[in-house]
């Protein structure tokens, strides 16, 4: 200390030297609690995904055991009760191959009819509207995605599925050499496609607002780049909104996808349940998980709703497949090339 | 000395000048025309045939004055416009028909005693000035109440996780919440009754709707919260923290202030995301039809039981409450969500 400046002499005279403060990376205890406090927050929707599998697997357990993997590729739904009333597992037989293709039958259709609607619209909306025109249909697309599941499902019950049927009717007409529109019964009455078009109004708000998301962060430069060269706006959308969008898009069907598949209260209302697997999706008869348990449910004994929560956690899986898979495809298109 | 410079008027060479708004007009009426003509003339009937066979023609005849006019490449754009409108027109169709069909149908169940009285002593088949639905808008009051007290700090944890802290788990969770506003209503009754109901309370009450519900509601705040946390500049974290704040004190005091008015948007659309959840509530709830305040025990109304029950219920009279009840859920979503704009109006002007 004896070579320092004379400033410094003199601010040592005036006051003693202050504790030289310490200079650290190391967190403070404020830091630690708040990081460990948001850290266990973060993991809760880890905890809770794992929480809800254990328990619907642990509560189905019983019922899978005994029914193996029949459960999913059986089509019987047969509650057997012993002379004192109790449900008799081994005789008694629970199998939702017939409901679960059926919920993946009218979650397709509904995905087959929103698409094409959703991306025309989206394109409209990013290339093609006016701002006021596209402020206002933004805004009533939202309003749209938050309609209540039972208000679609009683105006589907009572305004569209009339028309649903109708429409029906002249698939039948003029298609019905296509094997999947034959009817071997004519009731048209809610059928699979009837739910599918119910379905479809739902996911169309969601399938348009992440479809436009996408196709809004197509690179500008590029977008001007094909109109510099004399390209219309069809052909525009053709070379670089197309290419770009594409994945993006199908993230979303499958987003769509998934949400019609656990979609409970509109399907019920329109849908018409039978224990046996149909393909011929214009006739009344269909399938659907979240409706099953939703109708079982009420008059439901201990055993049968154990394979209700089985049926459940089959329902689970599957939604969190196709979501997963969704999430994955649209997450890598977001800011990607060609 | 001053010359007289010319003015340019600025001018707009792309828009549509009154020739070709008349030539549009035309062909819209032309088709009108046509299709009228044609399904006068041919086998077709029906709504669907005038749509369909108007769209065609509208298509046909942009597509030939194009060609005409400007060549193959602008006639190829007029089709790809025409179908891109339709799409517009067909997703409006809907929107237009739910919202024409529950004011048509609801307003006549609109009556004061519908707020002021619960159904303890009314059947749904009652007609509808008796009885109403106190019950359920205190039910479904304190179930979202319940739900939001649980999803709130656990949604925007998760969204400070996803945006502040960023450690080991950060893609992870954000694939796990992404994955989680999948799960079906449905299955978030069946988890509270499996985990809850049925080995320890053993019977259904308001308390297990609101958990229902907030397994629904975390994703969605959880989504929402980190967006807006994202477009609070760094400047903003690097000033808190230059200032010699640490991390704890930057976010509470500089961060989530900051971005207050994008949190209340996420509390917003995470209140109208489980307003109108049926299938939970049918489940695990009890669905009562008297004035309950009481989540911990009893069975509690909500909307969409209420609704349910009338509407499964299956006569004229139940099904005209079922109506009332999902206009008032309406009208409530409408308000949540006008609130939204409002508080997003705020934000952008700020």
């Amino acid at each position: 200390m004896s070579t320092t400046a004379p400033g410094a002499k003199s601010a040592n005279l005036s006051s003693p030297t202050p504790a030289k403060r310490e200079i650290t990376t190391k967190p403070r205890l404020s830091d630690k609690v708040f990081r460990g406090v948001a850290t266990a927050g973060g993991l809760s929707s880890l905890l809770l995904l794992g929480l809800i599998f254990v328990f619907l697997a642990f509560q189905g357990f019983q019922v899978l055991r005994s029914e193996g993997i029949g459960f999913i590729t059986g089509s019987n739904w047969e509650v057997v009760q012993d002379n004192v009333g109790n449900t008799d597992l081994s005789a008694s037989t629970f199998g939702i191959a017939a409901m679960l293709i059926g919920t993946v039958i009218c979650a397709t259709i509904a995905v087959i009819i929103a698409v094409p609607i959703s991306v025309l619209c989206a394109l409209y909306l990013t290339f093609y509207a006016p701002s006021f025109i596209k402020r206002l249909m933004v805004a009533l697309i939202d309003l749209m995605a938050a309609f209540p599941s039972i208000l679609f499902g009683m105006w589907g019950y009572f305004v569209l599925m009339p028309h649903a049927e109708y429409w029906a009717k002249l698939i039948h007409k003029y298609f019905e050499w296509i094997p999947i529109f034959k009817m071997d019964v004519d009731i048209f009455e809610r059928s699979p496609f009837v739910a599918g078009v119910v379905l479809s109004t739902m996911i169309i708000p969601i399938i348009t607002s992440i479809s436009r998301e996408i196709f809004s962060q197509t690179p500008l430069d590029r977008i001007q780049a094909a109109y510099a060269l004399g390209a219309t706006r069809w052909a525009m959308i053709k070379a670089v909104v197309i290419p770009y969008g594409r994945s993006g898009v199908v993230g979303g069907a499958m987003l769509g996808l998934g949400r019609a598949m656990g979609e409970t209260v509109a399907v019920y209302t329109v849908l018409n349940l039978v224990y046996q697997i149909n393909w011929q999706v214009l006739i009344g008869a269909g399938g659907n998980v979240a409706s099953m348990i939703l109708l079982k449910f009420g008059e439901a004994g201990p055993t049968e709703t154990k394979a209700l929560m089985a049926a459940g956690l089959a329902l689970f899986i599957l939604t969190l497949i196709v979501n997963s898979i969704a999430n994955v495809i649209v997450t890598k298109t977001g800011g990607k090339g060609r | 000395m001053s010359i007289d410079k010319p003015v340019v008027k600025p001018g707009k060479p792309w828009a549509s000048t009154p020739k070709e708004r008349a030539i549009d007009l035309g062909a819209i009426l032309l088709a009108a025309f046509g299709s009228f003509a044609l399904v006068a003339l041919s086998e077709l009937k029906g709504k669907l045939a005038y749509a369909g066979v108007f769209l065609l023609l509208i298509i046909v005849i942009n597509f030939i004055h194009n060609y005409l006019s400007r060549g193959i490449a602008s006639a190829k754009d007029s089709i790809a416009s025409s179908f891109a409108v339709a799409g517009v027109l067909i997703t409006l169709l809907p929107i237009t028909s739910i919202l024409f069909a529950v004011f048509e149908r609801g307003k006549a169940g609109l009556k004061p005693n519908l707020f002021t009285t619960d159904m303890k002593l009314n059947g749904p088949n009652d007609p509808i000035d008796q009885g109403g639905l106190l019950h359920a808008l205190t039910g479904s009051g304190i179930m979202v109440g319940i739900a939001l007290i649980i999803s709130l700090p656990i949604g925007i944890l998760t969204a400070i996780y996803l945006t502040e802290i960023k450690g080991l788990f950060t893609r992870p969770i954000r694939f796990l919440v992404q994955a989680m506003s999948g799960v079906p209503s449905i299955v978030a009754g069946l988890f509270i009754l499996s985990a809850i109901v049925f080995p320890i309370t053993k019977t259904p009450s308001g308390l297990m709707g609101g958990l229902a519900l907030a397994i629904l509601m975390i994703p969605t705040i959880a989504r929402t919260s980190e967006e807006v946390l994202l477009l609070i500049p760094e400047d903003l974290r690097e000033a808190g923290i230059a200032l010699g704040g640490t991390q704890w004190r930057t976010i509470s005091q500089i961060v989530v202030p900051a971005a207050k008015s994008g949190l209340i948007t996420a509390i917003i659309l995470g209140v109208a995301r489980v307003a109108g959840e049926t299938a939970p509530l049918v489940l695990v709830s009890g669905g009562g039809d008297a004035l309950n305040l009481d989540p911990t025990s009893g069975p509690m109304g909500s909307f969409p039981f209420y609704i349910w029950k009338a509407f499964t219920f299956g006569t004229n009279e139940s099904i005209d409450r079922a109506w009332a009840g999902i206009l008032v859920l309406l009208i409530l979503v409408f308000i949540l969500f006008f609130a939204t704009r409002l508080v997003g109006a705020d934000r952008n002007k700020k």
